[in-house]
Order: structure tokens, then C-alpha cells, then sequence
């Protein structure tokens, strides 16, 4: 299809939403990245079943998590949709990108700026 | 087993905003089990504070280990040679293990990081009842294996009170009444007349600390005298 995305996005692959845990988010945004979505097949429709749902309750979690510690959960999202959507993965990819431009940069790289280290990160897409 | 919850975050951040450096720990027993305190909870607990430390000016310096059983000395031994170079211990074990931690570092100031909540059943991942409340003497063989100290708002060893309602305690419609339970599971036996024992007042051990010594053990101090 050479659909166009923002290039800013690295993607990891997982074989199922099911395997995103909670650290992985956690940690990616520990490391610097502005915001992950998870990207999973529509609910209801998962191969093994509960793998997406899973997901989901592990994203909102970690939106709680960020909020607790005074971060914006909404840097972290979940997406859904099927393997044939091409054009919705690069509608969702711009969509979470004009989302965290608004949010701003992530704010572990300013306050590590400001002790004197050197922050860096790239905003991060995790799809099944 | 003992369930326990995590203590909000701000109370955990608190406790150790004086530190820079702390060594977290968690229990590979119980309440790694609940989903409260094992090693998949020290690492977000961790990476929380890390964070919110970094947000606020003030970074900390954070070890993770989980050690088996945080109530057991056997198993704290291996945290004698690390323990040395933090300033605090922040344990994700129920209250008998940061105890025994306590113990075994009197001079480390040592914090709990969960609330332990009560000794229950798994219903399913992540959902968790209580079922006993340790008092020392138990009847479940004549209530039909329902606790009546833990099921029964009073407590009652012998019930129903006059707040029974069609099955519900009077404290709410949706608790069942424990006797309510306890007769019907006693009326599917055929052991009806169970419920006519009087069982006396629960003693109350537990208001100061028990111990126990199963048959065929000492004290450590009384089975080197040769007693």
C-alpha cells in the first residue's frame, strides 16, 4: 500500500498485545520515550482469545501509574484494529503523534536535562 | 496464604525522601503470589520511584532483589553482603517479613511498601477473599467449613444473632450471614445437629504475640541444653 506514517515511531513487534507487560511501557517511557500505544487486533476478535483485552487492562494501568507519580497517563494508548487496516495503523500512527506533540516532551528528559545529563528517547509503537 | 496491597505511592515516596540510596525488597512467598510485593512488583515499584524522583530534583539510587521468604533467616542471609551499601530497606513483604528484616538489620532503617490485608483464598488472578482471621481455635469442622470469626460480622462462634435476614447480615443486604451459610451447608450433610454444639468464647490469643512449636520441635536455645 506504501502508506506514509510519522517516521518518528519505532515499532516492536510482540506476537499478541497479550505479551506487552506492564514494564515494557513503564520502561519505555523510563528511558525517555514521549509516548507508547499498543496497537491490537479488535476486540473480540483476538487469536487467543483475551490477548487484546489483556492488553488494554495493562495500558490502563500504567496510565495509572504515570498519573501517580505526576506524569500524563494519556502518553500512554491503546489501539485496535485488524491486520488488513493498513490505512488505519498510519490514521492511528498520526493521530498518537499530533497527540504527544501537544503533549509535549517527555518531562524525565527535561528534569534530566536540568541535573546535567543527556535525555534522549524516541516515541515508541508497540503492534501485534 | 496472606494477601497484602501496595501502599498508595505517595505514602511509599515519603518514606523515603530522606535516601538516596535503597535496596528493595521483594517476597517470592505470598504476597508474590497476591500480585502485591514479588519480583514483577519491585520493578514497577522501582520504576515508579525512579521517576517521580527524577521529576522532583532528587534521583535515587535503587536495588531490587527478591529474596524466597522475606520470614525466614535462612533465606535473608544472602542480603547480609548488599544490604551494606544502602541507606534504607523498602520491603514489599507482609508485616512478619519486614519484621524479620528489621530484626536482622536493626541499625538499616527498613520501610514497608505494603499493607498486609488479611489471610485469604485466590478466587481468580488478582481477586482475593478473606477467609481466616488465625484466631487459634478453629470450628470449621462443625460449621460445614464456613468461618464463623471471619464470615460473621460479630464474629460469632455461636449464631445466628437476631440480625439474620432471609439470608443477608443486618450490616448489609448484600453480605450473607454466615450462620445463614453455615446451616444450609450443614443441612446438605445431614449435619444439622452440629449447629447445636456451643463452641466457647474464642480466647483471643492473638492479643499478644503467639508462637507456635510443632510436635517433635524445640527452641533452638532448649535442643542445645538437651532438654
Amino acid at each position: 500500500m506504501r502508506l506514509e506514517y510519522p517516521s518518528n515511531i519505532r515499532i516492536i513487534r510482540v506476537p499478541c498485545t497479550g505479551k506487552v507487560d506492564v514494564m515494557h511501557l513503564l520502561r519505555a517511557i523510563q528511558k525517555g520515550a514521549d509516548g507508547v500505544y499498543v496497537v491490537g487486533c479488535l476486540e473480540g476478535t483476538c487469536h487467543y482469545n483475551e490477548g487484546n483485552t489483556r492488553a488494554r487492562e495493562r495500558v490502563e494501568y500504567v496510565r495509572m501509574l504515570l498519573e501517580e507519580i505526576g506524569m500524563e497517563g494519556d502518553r500512554v494508548r491503546m489501539y485496535n484494529l485488524s491486520s488488513g487496516e493498513g490505512p488505519t495503523f498510519a490514521a492511528y500512527a498520526r493521530e498518537m503523534t499530533e497527540h504527544i506533540k501537544k503533549l509535549g516532551p517527555n518531562p524525565l528528559k527535561t528534569a534530566e536535562q536540568n541535573s546535567g545529563k543527556k535525555g534522549g528517547g524516541k516515541r515508541e509503537a508497540q503492534a501485534a | 496464604m496472606i494477601i497484602a496491597k501496595r501502599k498508595p505511592f505517595e505514602e511509599i515516596k515519603e518514606m523515603l525522601t530522606p535516601y538516596n540510596k535503597v535496596l528493595t525488597l521483594g517476597c517470592g512467598t505470598c504476597v508474590a503470589v497476591c500480585l502485591a510485593g514479588g519480583e514483577k512488583e519491585v520493578a514497577v515499584l522501582n520504576a515508579e520511584l525512579d521517576m517521580a524522583r527524577k521529576l522532583d530534583n532528587n534521583p535515587i539510587e535503587l536495588g531490587a532483589f527478591t529474596v524466597e521468604r522475606q520470614c525466614d533467616m535462612e533465606y535473608l542471609e544472602v542480603l547480609d553482603s548488599m544490604v551494606g551499601e544502602y541507606e534504607a530497606l523498602l520491603s514489599m513483604a507482609c508485616g512478619a517479613g519486614v519484621q524479620f528484616l528489621a530484626e536482622r538489620y536493626p541499625e538499616k532503617p527498613v520501610f514497608p511498601a505494603v499493607d498486609t490485608t488479611f489471610i485469604g483464598v485466590n478466587r481468580a488472578v488478582g481477586w482475593y477473599e478473606e477467609r481466616c482471621r488465625s484466631c487459634s481455635s478453629c470450628v470449621l469442622g462443625m460449621t460445614g467449613g464456613i468461618c464463623p470469626v471471619t464470615m460473621c460480622a460479630k464474629g460469632l462462634f455461636n449464631g445466628p444473632c437476631g440480625g439474620t435476614n432471609k439470608g443477608s447480615c443486618e450490616i448489609d443486604k448484600d453480605q450473607p450471614c454466615a450462620w445463614y451459610l453455615i446451616y444450609e451447608r450443614l443441612s446438605l450433610q445431614g449435619r444439622l445437629d452440629s449447629i447445636k454444639n456451643i463452641s466457647p468464647a474464642v480466647e483471643w490469643q492473638n492479643q499478644a504475640p503467639r508462637t507456635v512449636i510443632q510436635p517433635g520441635y524445640k527452641k533452638p536455645d532448649e535442643a542445645e541444653a538437651g532438654n
